[in-house]
């Protein structure tokens, strides 16, 4: 079984879901990142989504589009972002690791070379923002080949007739867009996502996960038992830069500030 | 590059899966994917709507003036020929796109689809724009329509087209200002199709160039293709036969389509692209995404973009805001790829000088969009024969350009 499907089934017998907390690569540099990284599973984390920089993250707002500038001015390359998963790896070989990201950067590295040296560095599963199931064959069997989920989004615009198209070309996980929109500006009503949730257990048995918009405790608390993970990211990265220097470089209380939110929504999630 | 066999026709793309060879296609996440679906869907209808097709046509005539007149660019072809050798000195005709109502050739796609968008009952529209040309097509055809508009521009734009952001805010349209990346083009259709993903429902995105998910490079090029289709009964009807070369500027790259579409199956005809080689295509500061790029994945289709090793997407150049741009349209790639046109580089002071030029010698002010094709014009018609004849798209007017230029020309004005 695959790292995802263990960590989930796991849970599973523990009667609860998963935090996905989420850090950009490099953000607010190599070291600082890695820090987050490494403490993240300590602090609570079940599974860990890395966002790879892009000049151009055309689904996210301007908390994540920040984070990744920070990173790319830090530095972040491709290689440079699976050389922190592959550094992670010698000291955790059980949090999955999810990296969240654009095609370009993809492509431009190969997407075949891409997918051989993520697997063996340590990742887990991919969620391709920007390639839909019309465009899966541009990196699926690289995907598959190398052992690698392709975690797709679900959108609330995902009609019934798509459902089905979506969801049989996905691998690990589920992951529900909780709203029309980029990351960090709404959240989804607790009302919505019970209603869209079941909408899509219909059509599979993997586990769900919710993003965007869960910001508080209480909210990943509850996305998580409405689903079976919450992924939350604009919150984390608001902490990371509210403790930056008037530079915008890390300070001593940066690693805390982000570890310490990761265990208060730990701790929402494991309330049950 | 000329690996792959010539197809049988140049204008039999894109496939079912919106893709020019390999480039173009949808690239977006999956909010928008059922949108995208949605719009192909409404515009392939739109193609057999008698009514729709009737009111687009009814607009282009009597809203904005179509069709364009073809104009023999008399004095620029003497003033040309003074310095080519004997013999030498080809024909020049303007397609005279700049006398649209709004000034460039934006409209003619903007009508097109601000009347798709209220077929498929879209109650807000959205725009992008560079040079303020295709927001300030767009701003009018909402006020026309009753449709609220706003128009996402980049906030270094905002500052060197202002006259073209008042208008827009004349005709009832808010004006955004995107301060990310370098604040120009690129960054605003991210803002664009930001706003996309969070008001899908109600929003319809007008893009303004044959970029984009399909449908939209299809479209806009249909669209435009009436710039080339009267061109080809004009040059007739002057010249009783086709040009030998079409020129036209290209940043994302409609007009040129809109010129070239109708005529990619006539093997003698020749076709030049020009993109902004800005302060020179090795400076390292240009929008020549062809001639300097390499394909990748940006905004919705894969295409030739300017990018650095990492696929990180770099900043383009241009003087001109409607050509400074990292990417083309993916109909381009794949024409650059087959051979089928040729793309050049005219720099920042090329076009000023041809700017210039047009309205001392033709009592015409060219956009300086266009000025960069007119600037490959001067270099190519000295080189043929005085019996060919070479037809550019004159797309848009320099109204919106004149504070730039006076800035250059270290005027105040
Ligand atoms: C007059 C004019 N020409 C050309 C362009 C470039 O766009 P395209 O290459 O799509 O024609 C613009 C864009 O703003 C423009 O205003």
């Amino acid at each position: 079984m695959s790292r995802i499907a263990t960590k989930f089934a796991a849970l599973k017998a523990q009667g609860r879901g998963a935090l996905i907390p989420f850090l950009e690569a490099f953000d607010p540099d190599r070291e600082t990142a890695m820090a987050i990284l490494r403490g993240m599973p300590a602090a609570g984390a079940d599974l860990i989504e890395i966002g790879v920089p892009f000049t151009d993250p055309m689904a996210d707002g301007p908390t994540v589009q920040k984070a990744g500038q920070r990173g790319l001015k830090a530095g972040a390359t491709m290689a440079g972002t699976l050389g922190m998963v592959r550094d992670f790896r010698e000291g955790d070989a059980e949090t999955p690791v999810i990296l969240m990201g654009y095609f370009n950067p993809i492509l431009s590295y190969g997407v075949a070379r891409f997918c051989a040296e993520a697997a063996e560095a340590g990742v887990d599963g991919l969620i391709v923002v920007d390639v839909p199931p019309e465009e899966a064959d541009e990196i699926a069997p690289d995907a598959t080949a190398n052992g690698l989920d392709l975690i797709r989004l679900i959108a609330p615009t995902t009609g019934e007739d798509r459902l089905p198209k979506v969801l049989s070309a996905t691998t690990g996980f589920v992951y529900y867009v909780a709203i029309t929109g980029v990351t960090g500006t709404r959240s989804a009503s607790t009302d919505d996502l019970a209603a869209a949730i079941p909408r899509i257990r219909k059509y599979t048995d993997l586990p769900i996960a919710i993003g965007f918009g869960v910001r508080t405790p209480q909210q990943a608390g509850e996305a998580s038992r409405i689903a079976d993970g919450a992924v939350v990211a604009s919150a984390l990265i608001e902490g990371l830069v509210a403790s930056l220097d008037a530079e915008g470089r890390a300070t001593a209380a940066t690693v805390p500030a982000v570890l310490d939110r990761v265990r208060e929504l730990a701790e929402a999630v494991r309330k049950g | 590059m000329n690996q792959q066999p010539p197809p049988n026709s140049f204008r039999q793309g894109p496939d079912a899966r919106g893709r020019f060879g390999n480039f173009g296609g949808r690239f977006v996440a999956e909010t928008l994917m059922p949108l995208i679906l949605e719009v192909e869907a409404a515009y392939e209808a739109s193609k057999t709507d008698q009514a729709f097709q009737d009111e687009w046509r009814r607009l282009l005539t009597h809203y904005v003036g179509r069709p364009s007149p073809l104009w023999f660019a008399e004095r620029l072809t003497t003033h040309l020929r003074k310095d080519a050798a004997p013999g030498m000195g080809a024909k020049v005709y303007f397609k005279r796109d700049e006398l649209n109502h709004t000034g460039a050739h934006k409209i003619n796609a903007v009508l097109g689809q601000i009347l798709l968008a209220k077929k498929m009952g879209k109650t807000r529209i959205i725009a992008e724009t560079g040079a303020g040309q295709h927001g300030v097509a767009t701003a009018t055809a909402c006020a026309l329509m009753d449709l609220p508009c706003v128009v996402y521009m980049g906030a270094t734009d905002v500052e060197r087209q202002q006259p073209n952001v008042f208008r827009m805010k004349l005709l009832g349209a808010e004006v955004v200002p995107v301060t990310s990346g370098a604040a120009t083009l690129k960054d605003a259709m991210n803002e664009g199709l930001r706003d996309w993903v969070a008001n899908v429902r109600d929003t319809y995105y007008c893009i303004g160039t044959v970029a984009g998910p399909h449908p939209y490079p299809a479209m806009v090029r249909d669209f435009q293709s009436v710039i080339g289709i009267e061109a080809k009964a004009q040059m007739q009807e002057a010249e009783g036969r086709l040009p030998d070369v079409l020129v036209a500027a290209v940043g994302g790259g409609s007009n040129a389509m809109g010129l070239f579409y109708p005529f990619l199956d006539d093997a003698d005809v020749a076709m030049v692209g020009v993109e902004a080689a800005g302060r020179g295509l090795d400076s390292g500061e240009h929008a020549a995404a062809l001639s300097r790029g390499r394909p990748g994945v940006l905004h919705g289709n894969r295409t030739y973009l300017l990018q650095d090793g990492d696929g990180q997407i770099t900043e383009a150049h241009s003087i001109s805001a409607g050509l400074d741009y990292p990417g083309v349209g993916p109909e381009h790639s794949w024409l650059h790829e087959l051979g089928r046109v040729t793309y050049s580089g005219v720099t920042d002071d090329e076009a000023l000088a041809a700017f210039q030029l047009c309205s001392k010698l033709e009592g015409i002010i060219p956009a300086l969009e266009p000025a960069h094709a007119l600037a490959e014009v001067m270099k190519m018609a000295p080189k043929m024969p005085a019996e060919k004849i070479i037809l550019m798209n004159l797309c848009g007017r320099g109204d919106k350009d004149i504070f730039t230029v006076a800035k250059h020309l270290g005027e105040n004005i």
